[in-house]
């Protein structure tokens, strides 16, 4: 069987992603953007878990950390964490109707904030707290619209060798 | 495990363990935030990271470049002229001002070599643009396109062209990160010009809001007055203005006033900011205040 699945347009997805995290936005809206790296990150690594996993986590999750300003290794925990849940039940939630997957991705947002305010908590910077929560649901509404979008893309790639 | 054998290509399932590598990435990601947080051991790393990471950055801001710089190329004639004669009549009325302060300076020198004190150390200034880049949104940071490629360190002061605006913190090799004085965790020792007396400004969070919360109830201190930084720990040069005092309350049964100030030009909309570099020949000494005094983020 061809496993000429093309890899590249979903390192671009995650690029792109990384990419908008800093791309500036007005004040009003900076609080809501909604936290596209771990989303596509959970796409990808339900989908393709064969190529997108703990290791594609930890990177993302550093160059993040680096970006921000970060504490080093904050977000590389959360979305390691995070991608771990996605790989463990990744079979289950591929199959899920759109609105559970939604929900899904809502409670796996909320653990990776989780896990950043307890980090800053414990490194005793505790600046995000309760002000993390319009970017939860921010990127649980956009949800929908990005698993469109990457579907398309992933559709596109892997035609060569059939669907799920 | 049982991933394994339900995918449908198990040979080049790289997942097929996730539970150690998770534990493991885990270990790295704690030992690199207690190496962050306590000590300055990563700074290597994160300078070579952010390098790498520099194409992104270039990225992220060439859209808003892009705009200035077609705004630029496209200004109409009259626009241009416009702009040149208000700048004439400002450079006019600068260098107007400038013939005083050579005969003020060397009066002050004379003045301060009578009375046997230290002479102030000129500075020089550097030119940075802000990077069109936001940082974590709760809090107040930004990026400047200058590094420690060109000469900039960490804790160099930031003015702009009426006031203090921050300092630096993390140095990326062709740009740094700064914070404002409006930081949540930025402090900075000032004094009220009008009678000298010295207090802390620390930041809100909020762009427009400076609180100076250790002034005693008794303390000359009214709506209007301006502040400047008096220089002691060392990192900002005195007598730069920070900011106009706004409301002063006095609340019955606190022992101290609640003092907002505002700084004097809009956080927000700075687009360029000037950094002070002391001159090499005349360093001083970093004074010896108590510690309380230094402008520092715990």
């Amino acid at each position: 069987m061809a496993r000429a699945v093309r890899i590249w347009p979903a390192v671009v997805a995650l690029l792109v992603a990384v990419a908008l995290e800093v791309a500036p936005l007005p004040a009003v809206l900076q609080p809501l953007r909604p936290p596209l790296p771990a989303m596509v990150l959970v796409y990808w690594t339900m989908m393709w878990p064969e190529r997108f996993g703990l290791l594609t986590a930890f990177v993302v999750g550093l160059s993040l950390d680096i970006l921000h300003g970060q504490l080093l290794g904050e977000n590389a925990f959360a979305l390691c964490v995070v991608t771990y849940m996605t790989l463990r039940f990744h079979l289950q939630i591929r199959i899920f109707p759109l609105w559970q997957l939604t929900m899904t991705v809502f409670a796996l947002l909320t653990l990776n904030a989780f896990l950043q305010v307890l980090v800053e908590g414990v490194a005793g910077l505790g600046t995000l707290g309760l002000r993390q929560w319009p970017r939860v649901i921010s990127g649980t509404l956009v949800w929908p619209v990005l698993m469109g979008m990457l579907d398309r893309v992933r559709v596109q790639n892997e035609s060569s060798r059939g669907s799920y | 495990m049982a991933l394994t054998t339900v995918d449908r290509e198990p040979g080049r399932f790289r997942n097929a363990s996730p539970g150690p590598q998770l534990f493991i990435l885990c270990i790295i990601a704690m030992t690199l935030m207690v190496l962050d947080h306590r000590n300055e051991y990563l700074t290597g790393v994160r300078k070579t990271l952010s390098v790498l990471l520099y194409p992104v950055e270039l990225l992220v801001s060439a859209p808003a470049n892009l705009r200035r710089s077609v705004n630029e190329t496209f200004m109409s004639r009259s626009e241009l002229l416009a702009e040149n004669q208000r700048l004439k009549a400002e450079a006019l009325a600068r260098s107007a001002r400038l013939q005083k302060l050579t005969a003020l300076q060397a009066e002050n020198a004379r003045l301060r070599a009578l009375l046997d004190s230290t002479s102030r150390v000129a500075e020089d200034l550097l030119i940075a643009e802000i990077v069109a880049i936001d940082l974590n949104p709760f809090r107040n940071m930004i990026v400047i396109n200058k590094g420690s490629h060109d000469g900039i360190f960490v804790g160099q002061p930031l003015i702009d062209a009426d006031e203090v605006v921050g300092q630096i913190t993390r140095d990326r090799v062709f740009s740094a990160e700064a914070m404002l004085v409006t930081d949540v965790d930025h402090a900075l020792p000032v004094e009220i010009a009008r009678n000298r007396l010295r207090t802390i400004a620390v930041g809100t969070g909020e762009l427009d809001r400076l609180s100076l919360p250790y002034l005693p109830r008794n303390a000359d201190v009214s709506e209007g007055d301006l502040l400047v930084t008096s220089g002691l720990g060392g990192k900002f040069p005195s007598g730069y203005p920070v900011g106009v005092v706004r409301t002063v309350q006095s609340t019955t049964g606190q022992p101290f006033l609640e003092v907002a100030a505002q700084p004097a030009a809009a956080l927000n909309r700075i687009r360029e900011v000037l950094l002070i570099k002391p001159r090499e020949a005349a360093v001083p000494a970093a004074p010896a205040v108590p510690a309380a005094a230094g402008d520092e983020q715990p």
